[in-house]
Parts: structure tokens; sequence; C-alpha cells
């Protein structure tokens, strides 16, 4: 019994003085392709590849964690993970509560998807994430704004006529205009939306967020952040 | 994952059902009952005895002990429960942490607060950053159920409080009249049979604690609602095997059959339990036991 308690103990010890090296890394999971649980429930996408391909770089020992998107930027600054990798668009607004590196996604165009080709963005019912550039975006044309917590809401609202168009990213939509078989189409003209996608980290972080920063410039030089942009969103999408 | 699912999409029809439903994402929704139970089966023992507390606070002859009883109650059933929950997992979180941070680095200079931040040396983290992910969700599900406890505890006070009273007066009368001290009438005249009179308000607050448990979901933990939600949303096949379309209805639908079963399942427990407490009780249920059972059964 003393001999468990002792080997615990060292065990316990052990993973004290690890303890600066895991790194949590939070994302929402529900945003294929950039985040999203496979079929094994475990976190997927071009995020999972990106964060893992970083942590390996940076020498970190990353772990995943999902969290919902309403409370992903509370729940960072309050501590209970390192990072947000979650498909966030760096704007001047969360770059007030927390910090992000240099984008690892370049610029790129939101979309509107409806039913019909016919539907004017700009004065119909138009459905988009709670919390994101999309839904302020909204809020700011003539259009009425629906929001709901999660794109998947977003996307079933337009299938179910509670709204006339859902603006989401288009790398986001793509995939789901391409599978619906005509039935939802783009509608209206892209929208440049936002600095890119970068990662969160909580303002006092400043170092890890350098380590991180320096991971995403070494794939940006060597391509093959670029390789992973393909892979995930296809040959069309914009590249560094 | 069986091995006949090693390619789904030459699957169909009811293998291809079974391929689906054994995912494991599936495995994890079926876990998650067993979360939600586990969940109750901590939750109700703790609120109770939390709210036996609480009513013999409210009950005590010391001023600021009754004080106290009776705020707990008071504060927590006038505030919205969605509130309470949202502000208890945080500041329970925070002021653990913030206790650890004092005690185990007092030679911290840096503040706690630092803008938005919220900062405490590594080994004060509430589990440790470098803990599995399990740990990190059983100390997310022990905090759900603490704050379950706290709030659902102030309405068992409330019930057991006016069970407490609700005793008739001659039953204490009588033990004074043998002798019995005030510690002695309470615990072996009042406490046995104030039951009988808190079991309809406790079964009450057992439904309710029942229907409330998707509450978790809000809390972060990866409750049934939270796997409902993820498997129904309708899936493209780049990121799946199995791809659907939006199916959350199916899956709301089971949740519904599923806690329509337990509630009923709990109502039959619950009667039985009420007819073994109302035995030989000099109320009006227990005077009609006693009638039936001197005719015998008609």
């Amino acid at each position: 019994m003393t001999r468990i308690i002792f080997a615990s103990a060292l065990a316990l010890a052990a993973t004290g003085a690890l303890a600066q090296d895991v790194v949590r890394l939070a994302t929402e999971g529900a945003y294929p392709p950039y985040n999203f649980l496979n079929d094994q429930g475990e976190v997927d996408g071009f995020e999972r590849g990106l964060g893992d391909e970083l942590c390996a770089r940076a020498q970190l020992t990353c772990e995943w964690v999902t969290n919902e998107w309403d409370s992903i930027i509370p729940n960072l600054v309050s501590g209970n993970y390192d990072a947000i990798i979650a498909g966030m668009s760096i704007t001047d607004e969360r770059d007030e509560v927390i910090d992000f590196t240099q984008n690892y996604y370049p610029p790129s165009p939101s979309a509107y998807a409806a039913l019909s080709p016919d539907v004017d963005v700009n004065t119909g019912t138009v459905t988009a994430q709670t919390g994101t550039i999309q839904a302020a975006h909204v809020a700011s044309t003539g259009a009425t704004l629906v929001e709901f917590a999660t794109p998947e809401e977003t996307v079933a609202a337009v299938r179910n006529g509670e709204a006339d168009a859902v603006l989401a990213d288009k790398d986001f939509l793509a995939p789901i205009v391409g599978e619906s078989g005509g039935e939802l189409t783009f509608v209206g003209e892209d929208v440049p939306l936002g600095g890119g996608i970068g990662l969160g980290f909580r303002e006092s972080d400043a170092e890890l967020r350098e380590t991180f920063d320096a991971a995403i410039q070494s794939m940006k030089d060597d391509g093959t952040l670029n390789t992973m942009l393909i892979k995930w969103f296809g040959e069309e999408t914009q590249t560094f | 994952m069986l091995p006949a699912c090693a390619d789904p999409s030459t699957l169909e029809g009811l293998s291809w059902y079974l391929c689906y439903l054994t995912t494991g994402k599936h495995l994890s929704f079926y876990t998650s009952f067993g979360t939600v139970l586990l969940l109750l089966a901590v939750t109700a023992p703790a609120a109770l005895a939390l709210g036996f507390g609480g009513a013999m606070l409210a009950r005590s002859r010391v001023p600021p002990l009754a004080w106290i009883g009776k705020g707990y109650v008071a504060i927590v059933r006038g505030v919205p429960d969605i509130a309470f929950f949202l502000f208890f997992v945080v500041a329970l979180d925070q002021g653990f942490e913030y206790l650890r941070h004092r005690i185990m680095c007092a030679d911290w200079d840096q503040p706690v607060r630092q803008g938005n931040d919220f900062v405490v040396c590594d080994i004060a983290k509430l589990p440790l950053n470098s803990s599995p992910q399990w740990m990190h969700e059983i100390y997310g599900f022990a905090l759900a159920v603490l704050t379950f406890a706290i709030v659902f505890g102030a309405f068992a006070a409330n019930v057991l409080y006016g069970a407490m009273r609700a005793v008739p007066r001659a039953q204490m009368e009588t033990a004074e009249a043998y002798g019995m001290t005030h510690r002695q009438t309470f615990w072996r005249v009042l406490v046995p049979q104030m039951w009988v009179y808190a079991l309809p308000g406790l079964s009450n607050l057992w439904m309710v604690l029942i229907k409330a448990s998707p509450l978790l979901f809000l809390l972060g933990v990866e409750d049934i609602v939270y796997w409902a939600r993820d498997l129904g949303g309708s899936k493209t096949p780049q990121f799946t095997d199995y791809p659907h379309g939006d199916w959350r209805m199916w899956y709301f639908l089971f949740l519904l059959v599923f806690y329509l079963a337990f509630t009923r399942v709990s109502e039959v427990v619950l009667d039985r339990l009420m007819r073994r407490l109302t035995h030989g009780q000099a109320i009006a249920g227990g005077e009609a036991q006693r009638k039936t059972a001197m005719v015998g059964p008609a």
C-alpha cells in the first residue's frame, strides 16, 4: 500500500514538472472542414491536422478539447484551456479581449446560400451563427438577422424555410451546397470579411502565442500549410 | 467497430444501420446516458443532505444559524436556475483555483486578474493543465453536481422545513412528556415521521431534477443532448462514412421517449415508497390503509 502511494506521489510530481509542456487546444467540433467530430467522436478536420503539426514543430504536447462556440472566448480567458483553434476570424473586437497569432488561413470570402437563386439577401431574413463576423455583417445590412448557436442549425433554418438565406464562410458552405443536389445554391455576391483565421491566446500568454506564431511561419515558409489548405478546401482555395 | 463495417459505402438497409449505430460517436452517446444517471444518483442524495442541513438550520433557535438557513433557501429559490448554473460553475472554479493559488504560490507577485484574463500559477490549476482530458471532464462533472446539489438542496430544504412543521404537535408533546430531550424528540419522533409529509414535495423535486439534467449540456458536459445534437446534424460524405440528412428530430424524439420512460418508472417507485411510508401513520392515507386491513380486501 505504501509503495502504491509512493509511486503515485512520484507520478504526480513528474506530471507537475511537465505542467508547462501540455497545451490544451480548444475547438468547436461542428464546423467542417475546419473542425468536426469524426465517426469515432474525435476532433478531425483541417485544424486538427494543423494543430497537431504546429505542436510537433513547437515540441509541445497538445490536448484537444471541444467547447461551445458561445463560451469559447470566456473559457479561454478564465484559463480552462490555452488556445482557440476554431475557424475564428481575426477581428478588432475579438482582439480587444484575446490575442491572435498571424493568420493560418488567408482572408477569404463569406457567401450566402439559399433555396432559390432570386432571394434578396439585403432585405430578406438571413441567418448566421451567433457571435460570428457573418452575424455582425448581416446586422449591418438591411436584412433581418436570425442567429443560431451552431452552424448546423443555420443551414437547417434555410432548408425548412425559417430563413431565406444563410451567410457563412464559403469554404464551410461549399461542401453542403455541393452535396445538396441543387437544393441549395449560392446567391448574391461573396462578401470579404475578417483578416483571415488565427489561433487565439490569452493576452497574458504572449510567450506561447509567439511559439505558435513561429511554427505557423515555418509552415508557411516550407509550403506545408498550402498543401494542407488544398487537401481540405480543394484546388480553388486561396493559399499563401 | 464491427469487422463487417470496414467499408460502409457498400452497406445497405439493416446492416448499414447496425454499423451506423455502433460508431465510436454513438458509443459515446450511449455512455452519456450513464453520465446523466450518475448525475442523478449523486445529486439526489447530496441535495437531500444539503436540504436537511438547510432545514435544520432554518429551524434553529440560534438566530444567526436560522438566518443562514433561511437566507440560503430564499436566495437560491429566488434566482433563476440558469443564472445560477452559469454563475456557479465559473465562480466555483475560479474560487477553488484562487484559494489554491494563494496557498501554493504565496510568493507569486503578478495579479490574478490581468485585464480579461484570470491567471493563477500552473500548479494551482484545477485540474492541472497536464492532467489527462478525463480528469478535466470529471472535474467539470463534479462542479455540475455541486451546482445541482446547491440549487436543488434549497428546494429540498424548503420541503423538509414544511414537513418538519407538519408533524402533529401532539406527537412532540408526548415525547417531551416522556422526558425526552430536544435532540431526542427531533431524531426519534420528528424525523421518522416527517418523511411522509415530505415525500410529495420531494418526489416533485426528483421529477424536476430529472428534467433539469439536460442543463449539463449548458455546463459544457458532453451529455445526451450534446451527442444527440451532434449526431442528428446533417453529415456530408466528405466528413463521415455515414452521410445523412438532418436527423435531429429522430434523436430528440428518442430523448423524449427516454425521459418519459424514466419519469414513469420514477412515478411507480415513488408511489410504492409512499404506500410504505404511510403505513401506520395518523394521517388520511394511513387511516385508509388501516381500515382496508381491518375489513380485509374486498
